[in-house]
């Protein structure tokens, strides 16, 4: 954990200052100390069998930029994928979000959106259940995302705060992979966003962890920052052997808990 | 043309504020003044001059509805007006948030002249003008000097029209719920029946939608009742039949929530909607190729949620 919380927001102003940065061209690579801090030494392998990454070239809106993780292999027990890490090198909290997955969420697969705050490298990197470590990446032009104020409605959106949406894109068959799409509302706060009048920092606020559950088994663990656009949105998979219940459990960086269940069977 | 305005421009930024170049504008109806924005993206050539502003004249005094993209264009909207008249202005109303409608108030700063706005728009000024002023000063450059925010010191709420008298003739300041964006106003001139719409009403150029789709498709069904003769929209023509004049703006709104709705429907996720949800079919909208994808966006993370 002690790595990861080095490329995590310490204080608004620091990283206000990091996003000034972020906008004049900031000379050196950040990749290199980003996968210092995060992996060590470990070395990441050419990770093109086993994930691709899918991102526009250009963002049409930076604040909500979709990204999809694509497994190229499917989740066995032979062999998994255990996490997945998505980096969003430029921006002032450069680890978006840590997916972590379970040889039973049928595919490994994963869409998001996030926000891009400059011309950037997005880098996934993928951990298979063998321990090696395989990355892919890309390039994207967008700029302005975090101290985007994207909320267009700050009244309506405080007022869902925390619910959820469950959307299930295939039909359920017991043992076949099914996929669903995650909705949760929250402003997802940066903390890069500043009230002029008051001439405060909008303190960061946002969506830290979520874990999703199909019964009593985990299907997925998303360790997530403020580069998640606002109202986070997770795409994955998961295997039901039969009916039962998918939960969420949400947990944001003001300690606030959501928690919501569908239940998922012939009918969803 | 152009060319030739932006060259004033210069001149006037070199002078002192009295040597700006009056801005054109065209006597829609008997004291009704309507400067006819650029179908354009801001650019410095423009000077952020792209949206209508207008400016109604009273017995006694004039109220200026929306001032424009810059101080500079402030001041040649202000030029205009007192080519027109020699009454004081006493009232600045912005439509909305957005830049190119409430960034030349500066120029119409002074004793007795209120700023007046939907009850969200100092909120809106708050957190969105900081980052349309850093946009338009790398935009504009130079043509942006001396840009500032003002926020609203008269606010209206919606459900509570306010009534403001120039002198033998009333304006209807109405607040909406969130349509184009979270803070839309328009004004009713009662005497001539002119209603500024802002950018509730997009003409020509492609609507944006930077609030809620199917809020503003819920507010056009309302001002569609409103007494109006003509109406002055946000881009577009300087006036034009009402309530006529939403037709087109109402056929692309609802083309896109339904397209929308079924993308979300079938499953499409966000990123291919955003590539694939086409403009509609046989409506010709300018600079629509960049402004549709965002609003498939802006749509598709509003339809979501139904
Ligand atoms: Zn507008």
């Amino acid at each position: 954990m002690l790595p990861r919380r080095r490329l995590i927001t310490a204080a608004p102003v620091l990283v206000a200052a990091m996003a000034g940065l972020a906008g004049a061209a900031r000379a050196a690579d950040p990749w290199p100390d980003i996968k210092e801090a995060l992996f060590g030494h470990r070395p990441i392998a050419d990770g093109g069998a086993v994930i691709a990454l899918d991102a526009p070239e250009r963002a049409l809106d930076a604040a909500v930029v979709p990204m999809t993780i694509r497994a190229l292999l499917p989740q066995t027990e032979a062999r998994w994928i255990k996490t997945v890490h998505l980096v969003i090198d430029e921006n002032p909290a450069p680890l978006a979000a840590v997916f972590h997955l379970s040889p039973a969420s049928g595919s490994a697969t994963i869409e998001t959106r996030v926000r891009v705050n400059s011309y950037t490298h997005v880098h996934a990197v993928a951990e298979t259940s063998d321990g090696r470590l395989h990355g892919v990446s890309r390039f994207v032009k967008a700029a302005g995302g975090c101290s985007a104020p994207a909320l267009k409605d700050a009244d309506e959106a405080m007022a869902r705060l925390g619910r959820m949406k469950l959307r299930t894109h295939t039909p359920f068959t017991p043992g076949e992979a099914m996929t669903a799409q995650l909705l949760i509302s929250h402003p997802n706060y940066t903390g890069l966003q500043i009230d002029q009048l008051s001439r405060n920092w909008i303190p960061p606020d946002y969506v830290r962890s979520i874990l999703v559950r199909y019964g009593e088994r985990e299907i997925l663990k998303v360790e997530a920052d403020i580069s998640l656009s606002e109202d986070p949105s997770i795409t994955f998979s998961f295997v039901p052997e039969a009916e039962g219940r998918l939960s969420v459990a949400v947990e944001d960086s003001s300690e606030r808990h959501f928690e919501e269940a569908w239940p998922i069977g012939p009918g969803s | 043309m152009r060319l030739l305005l932006a060259a004033f421009g210069l001149l006037a930024m070199a002078g002192p504020p009295a040597m700006a170049q009056a801005l054109a504008v065209e006597e829609v109806a008997p004291g009704v003044f309507v400067h006819q924005g650029v179908h354009e993206e801001f650019t410095a050539a423009n000077e952020g001059a792209i949206a209508n502003l207008a400016f109604v004249v009273g017995q006694d005094a004039v109220a200026v509805i929306d001032s424009g993209g810059s101080l500079r264009q402030g001041r040649r909207l202000r030029e205009a007006v007192e080519a027109h008249t020699g009454l004081p202005v006493r009232w600045v109303i912005a439509t909305h948030a957005h830049p190119d409608h409430l960034f030349g108030h500066a120029a119409f700063a002074g004793d007795g002249v209120r700023f007046a706005g939907h009850q969200r728009l100092p909120r809106e000024v708050a957190s969105k003008g900081p980052l349309y002023l850093d946009n338009m000063t790398r935009l504009l450059g130079a043509a942006s000097a001396g840009t500032e925010l003002v926020a609203p010191d008269v606010t209206v709420p919606v459900g509570a029209p306010l009534e403001i008298d120039l002198g033998g003739r009333v304006l209807r300041l109405q607040a909406w719920p969130t349509a184009h964006t979270a803070a839309d106003l328009t004004a009713l001139d009662l005497e001539s029946g002119t209603l500024f719409a802002g950018d509730l009403l997009f003409m020509e150029r492609l609507p944006v939608v930077d609030g809620s789709l199917t809020g503003w498709l819920d507010v056009m069904a309302e001002l569609a009742a409103l007494p109006a003769e003509r109406v002055v929209p946000g881009h577009g023509p300087a006036q034009a039949a009402w309530p006529e004049a939403l037709a087109p703006q109402r056929a692309y709104l609802k083309a896109l929530r339904d397209s929308v709705r079924e993308a979300i429907e079938q499953g499409m996720p966000l990123g291919r909607a955003a590539e694939e949800i086409p403009l509609p079919a046989g409506q010709s909208w300018l600079l629509g190729d960049e402004n549709h994808p965002r609003n498939v966006i802006a749509s598709y993370t509003e339809l979501e949620w139904e």
